[in-house]
């Protein structure tokens, strides 16, 4: 009868084992089922736009970081595709694009076509030659042609196109409501003219500026933008190169200087300092609009026309911008950008298919339609409104035209000015050992 | 048929009945080989083999990594070379890391002490009242939410508006209508403010469990123990003090280790609610941040000190079990 009593004791372990398989079977099975993609039979009379394949019943797998309105649009951009080609698109929005991509290149398991963190992430998968190059697969003339250089540079990883802008944003516009004071036939043009602006006009809302920094894990970077409109504008293209790639330091004078203006700004702010960190920056600005104002200037990329009070409002009437004005005069007519970088991980003929429509003019001018967005292409003019167009044409027209710095650092460096940027705003007091910190992350995170 | 849902029924298929058809096929093919061995042996031999698949699969999906994190974590950030400590050197002199540190401490402490206090209090308490059943539904109810849900609920509860504007968020609502200012739950770290509001939420979570655990506990303590006790004189205190208490250590014990772990796990809560930012960082949080700046190799590091603060806790509940076991 002893022998009988072990068994027992085994079968909970044996359901434990069970169970173990049941959750991982699937997902052993899972990605050749999605990724792959069974072939189906061709239909006839379908052909793609670039190299006449037949890919019908073909899917491509994408992942970015697009969700709700800009998932939207994504999905109408490539309807016409799916629907001339018979190929359909599956996207998967994430918030850790970053961790998702990274461990991807080390394991192989990999999307189709994924939005890619940033210009650096970019260079490190092309480097790792997860990438494919796009030179074969675009239409090179055209897009040279119609695309703003800048951007066809930023997309560029040794002499090889290996990412590709879906959508662009100018940062650095200063918004306001011309109901409560119309600057457009007045624009402040250097920040002294603004100051006067703000001095002139104090009396007509509650502070000078709406600032809102909360942004869930990344809450801080709307404070970044502001650090690196102004570093652009006071110290220059140059040190800003050099900043972003670590060279410069932080405790640099001439870092040290735009967190004290932004500072300045941060103290005229509505709701105060925990305002500015307690508040989300897609409802930022909203105070501009409310009745009495709470701010004058709301400083935020072309892209808040999608957000908050912006959205329901119209342009020029409700809401109207002028571009960052110029503090030192020797640094006039620079401009920062930052776009959703596009990159392929794989080499099929579907893949190809859609890469080269996706930056195509007809397919860009579908998402600038929908507005919010940006296109790289010269050519995607069918924008809902004059600000947005103007917003483009600053892009293009830009004399020096730099990157987001902060999209451009490490990942630990940029999580790093985020930390900052909330912390000097709850204590200004606290810039000098901010710095330090800052300091010993740029030693840390550029180290290869 | 879409060839995906195909695809998923052939999974479905093979999960419901190959899983447990090869595991029941393994078992007879066992017996089958035990035959071969003598009888006086097959009684030693027998449990090992009904064990190998789950000891396999502990060894794949648990040693296994576990061993290889703890490799990583001695490594440089490419993997290639052994650098010693220098990872956790980086932990113990980053002021970030280490305020994840004092933040996990106090999760430690205060979320143990929370649930296990009121757990405690509400399972005597409702014990006297004939609503008791859905007192404690209702206090139970909240541990069937997801942590992640729980901070959206929260997040809204928590939610700030400068002063004079309508206050949306519950709390700043009624802190309003008295006339106070609203306060920013989750973005003034002074004194660890925040990180309190968020051991606040994980503690509305789960004092529901601990309180239903409490709560059988004590119903299994005689009634003529403590109705003697009241005869022989001894006042409610008294009767709490010398023979619930000492009747209740052995599942307090339990839950509090319990709870200690899940306060050490805590991940989802911050991630979702503050996304560490504001000085609300924890050991866990800091742990996934790392791998996302694509440092494998220090966050390696903090699964180890994790690993490392979490065994003495789990040694102490497996001594535990076992006592109570042996009591049985």
């Amino acid at each position: 009868m002893q022998s009988t009593r072990p068994r027992w004791r085994v079968l909970p372990l044996l359901a434990g084992a069970v169970l173990i398989a049941a959750c991982t079977t699937p997902s052993a099975s899972g990605p050749a089922a999605t990724t792959g993609g069974p072939v189906a039979t061709p239909a006839p009379g379908q052909s793609t736009g670039t190299g006449g394949e037949d890919i019908s019943g073909q899917e491509v797998t994408v992942i970015g970081t697009w969700g709700g309105d800009e998932e939207t649009a994504f999905r109408e951009m490539v309807k016409p595709w799916e629907d001339e080609t018979g190929a359909t698109v599956k996207y998967t929005g994430t918030r850790d694009l970053n961790i998702i991509l990274s461990n991807g290149i080390q394991s192989g398991v990999l999307p189709d076509l994924a939005g890619l963190p940033g210009p650096g992430q970019m260079a490190e998968y092309a480097q790792a030659g997860a990438l494919q190059d796009l030179t074969g697969i675009l239409d090179m003339a055209t897009y040279t042609e119609e695309t703003a250089p800048a951007l066809v540079d930023l997309g560029t990883v040794d002499g090889k196109v290996v990412g590709v802008f879906i959508k662009s944003a100018v940062k650095g516009l200063i918004w306001y409501n011309p109901k409560v004071n119309d600057f457009s036939s007045a624009v402040p043009a250097t920040w002294d003219d603004l100051q006067a602006a703000i001095t002139a006009n104090a009396s007509k809302a509650d502070k000078a500026w709406c600032v809102g920094v909360e942004s869930g894990a990344a809450s801080g970077w709307p404070g970044t933008d502001w650090i690196e409109d102004i570093v652009l504008r006071q110290a220059g293209a140059d040190t800003y190169n050099s900043w972003w790639q670590g060279q410069t330091k932080w405790t640099d004078p001439a870092i040290k200087s735009a967190f004290e203006t932004f500072g300045q700004v941060v103290a005229n702010a509505y709701g105060g300092s925990t305002g500015v960190n307690a508040t989300n920056f897609e409802v930022a600005g909203d105070p501009l609009f409310a009745d009495p104002p709470g701010c004058l200037f709301h400083h935020q990329a072309s892209f808040i026309t999608g957000l908050g009070k912006f959205k329901t409002g119209t342009a020029g009437t409700d809401y109207n911008f002028f571009p960052f004005p110029d503090i030192d005069p020797a640094n006039a007519g620079a401009v920062e950008g930052a776009g959703d970088l596009f990159g392929m991980f794989h080499d099929t003929p579907a893949t190809r298919s859609l890469m080269a429509y996706l930056v195509t003019a007809d397919a860009q001018d579908i998402w600038v339609k929908h507005g919010g967005a940006l296109s790289a292409n010269k050519n995607a003019t069918s924008y809902p409104d004059d600000i947005s167009k103007r917003s483009a044409e600053l892009i293009t027209s830009a004399k020096t035209f730099v990157f987001d710095a902060s999209d451009l650092m490490p990942q630990e460096m940029n999580a790093g000015f985020w930390k900052a940027i909330v912390d000097y705003i709850a204590d200004p007091s606290k810039l000098d050992s901010i710095l330090a910190d800052l300091d010993n992350t740029q030693a840390s995170a550029y180290a290869p | 048929m879409d060839p995906r849902l195909t695809a998923a029924l052939v999974n479905a298929v093979v999960v419901v009945i190959g899983v447990p058809a090869t595991l029941v096929g393994y078992i007879l093919l066992i017996e089958q080989l035990l035959r071969a061995v003598p009888d006086r042996l097959q009684p030693r031999i027998r449990p090992w083999l009904w064990l190998l698949p789950a000891l396999a699969f502990l060894g794949v999906f648990l040693v296994y990594p576990t061993f290889q994190t703890i490799i990583r974590s001695l490594q440089n950030r490419a993997g290639t070379e052994f650098i010693g400590l220098a990872n956790f050197e980086w932990f113990f002199g980053n002021k970030d890391a280490l305020s994840a540190l004092v933040n996990s401490g106090i999760w430690v402490v205060l979320l143990p002490v929370i649930t296990v206090g009121l757990g405690l209090l509400i399972a005597v308490i409702v014990d006297r009242v004939r609503y008791e059943s859905v007192a404690k539904s209702v206090i139970f109810l909240p541990l069937a939410i997801s942590a992640t849900a729980a901070g959206v609920i929260w997040a809204f509860m928590f939610f700030w508006q400068p002063p004079g504007q309508p206050q949306v968020g519950t709390l700043n609502g009624l802190i309003t209508t008295v006339g106070a200012d609203p306060v920013a739950f989750l973005q003034v770290s002074d004194a660890k403010f925040n990180t309190v509001m968020l051991i606040i939420v994980m503690a509305w979570m789960w004092t529901g469990f601990a309180m239903v655990i409490i709560s059988a506990a004590y119903k299994g303590i005689s009634r003529e123990l403590l109705e003697a006790a009241r005869v022989d004189g001894a006042n409610e205190v008294r009767v709490f003090q010398s023979i619930v208490w000492p009747l209740l250590t052995p599942t307090i014990a339990v839950i509090t280790t319990t709870m200690v772990i899940t306060a050490l796990k805590t991940f989802d809560l911050v991630y979702v609610m503050t996304g560490g930012q504001f000085d609300t960082s924890v050991v866990a949080f800091s742990m996934i941040q790392q791998l996302g700046f694509g440092r494998s190799d220090r966050s390696a590091a903090v699964a180890v000190i994790l690993l490392l603060a979490i065994v003495p806790v789990m040694a102490f509940q497996i001594r535990q079990f076992r006592r109570q076991e042996a009591m049985r």
